[in-house]
């Protein structure tokens, strides 16, 4: 063992001697990109969804980006914010990686952020929204693929209230940032249209069973905004079927409720739900149809949420490479790239970063529909260049505190 | 009334899931002491079997034998091959177990892959009961009953037949079972077998309910140990008064203070272990 570790260190030392011109060295070693999934609990199937998005983007690329072979690290943080941090130090100190794709939840982001700052590792989130990372404490070292929380729930707050005219409407939601966001997203809009959010439920990640949730929701609603995450909907909505609520209120969902990569394992009782998100597998443009045909042909299902996020992460890794033709040494230089990345033709659509590094992209709403023998969500409008902060005027949006189970007030709860 | 009613419903049928995961643990800690933590990957990995055989075009009560027949045997493997060998010193048989755990939950995903799976009630049991223009689902009051029909079978068993009694005479006093010739080594495989069986069974029983995912294992063992904590260590009525009090502690205290979620079901733990150590009806220390 010694005697290797001897060798190699001989070895490296004589490359470095002969090819003197760093940048020369730096372009022959691969790029070491360090990846955070979750391999079990309730955000275990988000955390394979991105890996499997991941591994087919490598396949198309053969692993080669911008003429420099890629070297993967994947990190696995169980979905727990402690363990995020472990494994965030041991790709950068110990695997030395030089960009991260990662983590998948918004409390892990939020968990890493000081890191990231102090080591100074360029990561882009592949699915976490948490929206003070590109907002209130912009991290200069962190740009999102993916939107922020409540970028798409701002939209369906006011398509609720001006297209579906509901004026009453009961939340029920994950328990942690993500689904605290987005409800409050949600929330915000619906009520400046003259909507009222009259009841709140929060539900824990991990709780067992929603029974006991779906027996308080008020009779008298005119819709229920689910938001969950993971594999939660799943369960969710099976249940709200089985409590005889199918077809008595009407079932509002985020992005990830009735994400494409949980649908198939849905049945009928998905049928109907419409819900707001940055993507649809069903989006009619040249990118996503090739995307959507190569996902099918290797995982037998269509992308969502995760994929479409960890693979849009990739695109933007690839894109920034590009620009700086490989050269990621130049830490600034890429990070720069990669803050000021265009995708014209991203499987979304046009997607853009503002100042922060918040994606500004469309923001589809959608319906579960069944299509060719099998759930898809179905675009039925569209809200053009989207911003994380929706018509609001940044300086105004961020004088706010930021979203939370408290905030915006909900001022018209019933007891 | 409807609220109230539909909750105690929903405590009745999680007391039911609770119980067929607790009474096994309780059985295997009152007989060989120890804190078996592969259980609730046994309650998995039964809730998974029972999908494969499901899917499989089978009935759902051939799932609920072929997953009590697997884990059953799964778990008499791993009392004669690995616990065994750790005889006398718990500690270790303790580890041994969390170990078994972390195996069973990487292999099914591996085996299962991550996605939550849903898993269908059988077809006349799929649909629900209106209660005050309220609906439940049917299949959580047949799990209810099928709970009392398994804590009825358990009760003959220990009561009745003669295994049951030595099962019973070692809980209360090991020594003295050994000393009169019960073959306690014999004993231990067979409810050690029994107990993981019993989890197979409560995994795929509650599986329409729960579904499967990983991490199903983790959720359910802390249950398991407040159950058996609150109920009391080695005795079957302990598990089943525990399971169903911590049913309705937990659907109930969910409902009415939702902001005390996380630590309703510890509560109830802490005091008892405060107050009362071995439990409701506990025939041992904690």
């Amino acid at each position: 063992m010694l005697k290797k570790i001897h060798l190699k260190a001989v070895a490296l030392a004589v490359t470095g001697v002969l090819l003197t011109p760093a940048v020369f060295a730096a372009d022959k070693a691969p790029i070491r990109v360090g990846f955070l999934t979750i391999k079990s609990g309730a955000l275990a199937a988000g955390g394979k969804q991105m890996e499997e998005a991941i591994n087919l983007f490598m396949k198309e690329r053969n692993n080669t980006i911008a003429g420099r072979k890629i070297e993967l690290f994947v990190a696995d943080t169980s979905g727990q914010p402690a363990v995020t941090k472990t494994k965030t130090q041991e790709l950068v100190e110990k695997d030395k990686v030089q960009v991260i794709i990662g983590p998948l939840a918004a409390f892990e982001a939020i968990a890493v952020d000081d890191y990231i700052k102090k080591v100074g590792v360029p990561v882009i989130s592949p699915s976490a929204g948490a929206e003070d990372l590109t907002q209130r404490k912009p991290n200069p070292w962190f740009v999102r693929g993916v939107g922020s929380s409540a970028q798409p729930s701002h939209a369906l707050g006011e398509y609720a209230a001006k297209d579906l005219k509901y004026k009453r409407i009961a939340i029920i939601a994950d328990d942690f940032a993500f689904g605290h966001e987005i409800a409050a997203g949600f929330q915000r809009t619906f009520e400046e249209n003259g909507g009222k959010v009259v009841q709140k439920l929060w539900t824990p990640l991990n709780v067992a069973d929603y029974g006991t949730y779906i027996g308080q929701i008020k009779p008298n609603v005119d819709a229920v905004f689910a938001a969950f995450a993971g594999g939660n909907g799943v369960k969710f909505v099976k249940q709200y079927s089985e409590y005889g609520l199918k077809g008595k209120i009407p079932l509002l969902g985020a992005m990830t409720t009735v994400d494409e990569g949980i649908l198939p394992f849905m049945g009928d009782d998905a049928l109907g739900v419409i819900s707001t998100g940055w993507y649809s597998a069903n989006l009619n443009n040249s990118a996503n149809a090739k995307f959507v045909k190569d996902f099918n042909a290797m995982y037998k299902k269509d992308p969502g949420y995760y994929s479409m996020g960890a693979y849009g992460a990739a695109l933007m890794l690839e894109q920034a490479l590009k620009d700086v033709k490989g050269n990621i040494e130049d830490k600034n230089a890429f990070m720069a790239a990669l803050r000021a990345v265009q995708l014209p033709n991203d499987p979304r659509g046009k997607v853009t970063l503002d100042a922060l590094g918040n994606p500004i992209m469309d923001i589809y709403i959608r319906k579960v529909e069944k299509k060719d023998g099998k759930l898809s969500n179905v675009v039925i409008k569209t809200y053009p260049a989207v911003s994380q902060f929706w018509t609001y005027k940044t300086k105004d949006f961020l004088a706010n505190p930021v979203y939370s189970r408290d905030y915006p007030p909900a001022n018209n709860l019933e007891n | 009334m409807s609220f109230w009613l539909i909750q105690s419903l929903n405590s009745l049928a999680l007391g039911g899931v609770l119980f067929t995961l607790a009474a096994g643990f309780s059985l295997i800690f009152g007989l060989m002491r120890i804190a078996n933590l592969s259980h609730g990957a046994y309650f998995m990995l039964g809730a998974y079997v029972g999908l494969s055989v499901i899917e499989a075009g089978h009935s759902f009560f051939f799932a609920i034998l072929a997953a009590a027949v697997a884990i059953g045997l799964l778990g008499c493997i791993v009392e004669r091959v690995i616990l065994r060998r750790l005889a006398g010193n718990s500690l270790s048989q303790v580890l041994a177990t969390l170990g078994v755990a972390f195996v069973i939950a990487d292999c099914s995903l591996w085996f299962w892959g991550g996605d939550p799976r849903p898993v269908a009630a059988p077809s006349f049991l799929a649909g629900g009961v209106q209660i005050f223009g309220q609906t439940f689902p049917l299949y959580r009051i047949a799990l209810v009953i099928f709970s009392i029909f398994v804590a009825l079978g358990l009760w003959l068993l220990l009561d009745k037949t003669k295994l049951g009694v030595m099962i019973r005479a070692s809980v209360d006093d090991r020594q003295m079972a050994q000393g009169i010739g019960v073959p306690a080594t014999k004993l231990f495989s067979i409810v050690f077998c029994l107990g993981a069986a019993l989890a197979g069974i409560g995994g795929i029983a509650a599986a329409p309910i729960l579904s499967v995912y990983p991490g199903l294992d983790a959720d359910m063992l802390p249950i398991a140990l407040v159950v058996v904590i609150l109920g009391g260590l080695g005795s079957l009525l302990g598990a089943f008064i525990g399971s169903f009090l911590i049913g309705f502690i937990y659907s109930f205290g969910q409902a009415l203070f939702p902001d005390l979620a996380y630590i309703i079901l510890f509560l109830p733990m802490l005091i008892i272990l405060a107050v009362r150590p071995r439990g409701l009806f506990g025939k041992i220390s904690a």
